[in-house]
């Protein structure tokens, strides 16, 4: 047998359970094989307990592991890091819990959070710097890991319960769809329900729009006064949460 | 430079220890796995660059694959080599293994035929890695669970033929040999005698567990007495050479791995085990 072949049939036994792939190594290779089998399911299944934490925890051990064990069925691993094998989880969360949406919105956040926490690094915001900026030409540099999904439930309500170790609430679906927003600021990964408009001119800034053309969208909203203070709050909060890191 | 170094593997309960402290833990280096650190940014980045303001580092890889009949990841040894460009390891290490073939990555160290086509391919794989990561590396034993009774060469004389050719170093995974020579029924003295003592470069003890079939390398329990032996054999033949301790699971307060590495520490000298 050539190297590929034994290959493609350890991949055999380990993605499918194979049989005939199995036979091929020999009846004397069964328990060794047994062993690799249990050895590649127990890391992918301990990735996704690992990664969705909160999602275990509302759905309860028993019933998480079940779920791992069907989506390990049906999707092996393809990356050479295993925090990769989770980014694939919140669909098959979506396609099973169709009809309880907060568990795909719990299971985004766990690995928005996770993600953001080895996101890339931003520049050191330079608040000296600040002082110096023509805002009317000004790009700001959003933070690179910002990661946003629109939450039809009150998911995050739910996860920082979890979280804390308190009692979550109960299910409730919004009255209105909310934006949830995810990013690191220094070292620490944190989240938050975005303002109205907020989400929108994030996008926006991180498409390069200039400061002054995010102000000119408030305006165009809420008026002209109005629209001038809530950029100045909406610039000072986001420099604050280190959701800008400074500007181009 | 490493002949007589004795190192830990750092893992996330020891990181106050390892930053924390007034004075650094005594070691002569710490050890960790590449790919925790193989991430765009954030704190594991930044707990290695201040790890490395304080003692040398070794990594140590496990998807490297350079079993894989179809090739590395090119993607992989480049993301590899810009962490070696950063940290400046004094080691760079993976496993005589497969974990990836045609898209599929099984994050477990898959075993290889001991054949003149496996070992065809793995020299190839070595020599690109090398190539790329501009330093030679040095290539670990697994621990494994499936022989292969056809393949005509045995895992030494495998290791020997695959230093000599790519240039490689070895690490020699004593812990490692225990399982094998153990699940196969061949004699871990004979394995020691057939490695080519001037490429081992670090040595490798670690704990392992009894299963219902074979013994498996959990690193979840201390270095037991038989690998003691083997690893006092492995030291008469070898001569010093960096050693460190890998523990994985059930991971206890640092000092009982101190504990741990002074044993070997005594044995490096010639001394007994149990001596104070």
């Amino acid at each position: 047998m050539s190297l590929l072949a034994l290959q493609r049939d350890f991949r055999a036994w380990l993605a499918e359970e194979s049989h005939e792939a199995a036979a091929r190594f020999g009846d004397a290779a069964r328990p060794g094989l047994d062993i690799y089998l249990n050895n590649y399911r127990s890391q992918l299944v301990a990735c996704l307990s690992e990664t969705f934490e909160r999602v275990r925890q509302w759905l309860g051990e028993e019933r998480f592991l079940s779920i791992a064990a069907a989506h390990i069925d049906l999707t092996p691993p393809g990356a050479w890091t295993l925090d990769a094998y989770a980014q694939g989880f919140p669909d098959s969360l979506e396609r099973l819990f169709a009809d309880a949406p907060e568990v795909a919105e719990l299971g985004w956040l766990d690995l928005a959070l996770a993600e953001a926490f080895v996101g890339p690094d931003g520049p050191a915001l330079d608040a000296a710097a600040l002082g110096e900026v023509d805002w009317d030409d000004a790009v700001l540099r959003i933070a690179p890991t910002l990661a946003t999904r629109a939450f039809v439930t009150n998911a995050a309500a739910i996860w920082s319960a979890l979280s804390a170790g308190e009692m979550p609430p109960p299910v409730k679906h919004l009255a209105e769809t909310a934006t949830i927003l995810v990013w690191r600021k220094d070292l620490v990964s944190c989240f938050r329900t975005a303002e109205p408009h907020e989400a929108d001119l994030l996008a926006l800034a991180g498409d390069g729009a200039t400061f002054a053309a995010l102000c000119a969208q408030l305006i165009g909203r809420l008026g002209e006064e109005t629209g001038v203070s809530a950029a100045g709050a909406l610039l000072g909060r986001w420099l604050g949460e280190g959701l800008v890191v400074g500007t181009e | 430079m490493h002949g007589s170094s004795f190192g830990l593997g750092l893992r996330k309960p020891h990181y106050a220890d390892f930053l924390e402290g007034e004075s650094s833990v005594p070691v002569d280096f710490v050890e960790v796995i590449s790919e925790n650190f193989m991430v765009a940014g954030g704190k594991p980045r930044q707990i290695l660059r201040q790890v490395r303001e304080r003692h040398p580092v070794a990594l140590h890889g496990v998807s490297m694959s350079v079993g894989s009949a179809d090739g590395v990841d090119r993607d992989y040894l480049r993301r590899l080599r810009a962490l070696v460009d950063e940290i400046e390891p004094m080691i760079v290490s993976d496993h005589l293994c497969w974990t990836r073939i045609e898209g599929f990555n099984s994050h477990d160290l898959l075993p290889l035929p001991y054949t003149e086509e496996a070992l065809d391919i793995v020299c190839a794989n070595i020599a690109v890695a090398q190539d790329l990561l501009g330093r030679a590396m040095l290539i670990e034993n697994p621990s494994s669970y499936v022989a292969f009774d056809d393949a005509p060469m045995t895992e030494w004389e495998f290791l020997d033929a695959m230093s000599e050719r790519t240039g490689c170093g070895l690490l020699l995974d004593v812990n490692n040999i225990f399982v094998s020579a153990t699940n196969h029924g061949f004699d871990p003295h004979t394995y020691l005698a057939g490695i080519p003592a001037d490429r081992v470069r670090q040595i490798h003890l670690a704990g392992h567990s009894r299963g219902r079939t074979m013994l498996i390398d959990t690193h979840d329990k201390p270095v037991p007495p038989a690998v003691w032996a083997l690893y006092e054999a492995a030291i008469t033949r070898l001569g010093p050479v960096a050693t460190m301790i890998e523990r994985d699971d059930d991971i206890p307060p640092l000092a009982e791995l101190l504990d741990e590495l002074a044993i070997a520490r005594r044995l490096a000298r010639g001394e007994a085990r149990q001596a104070a």
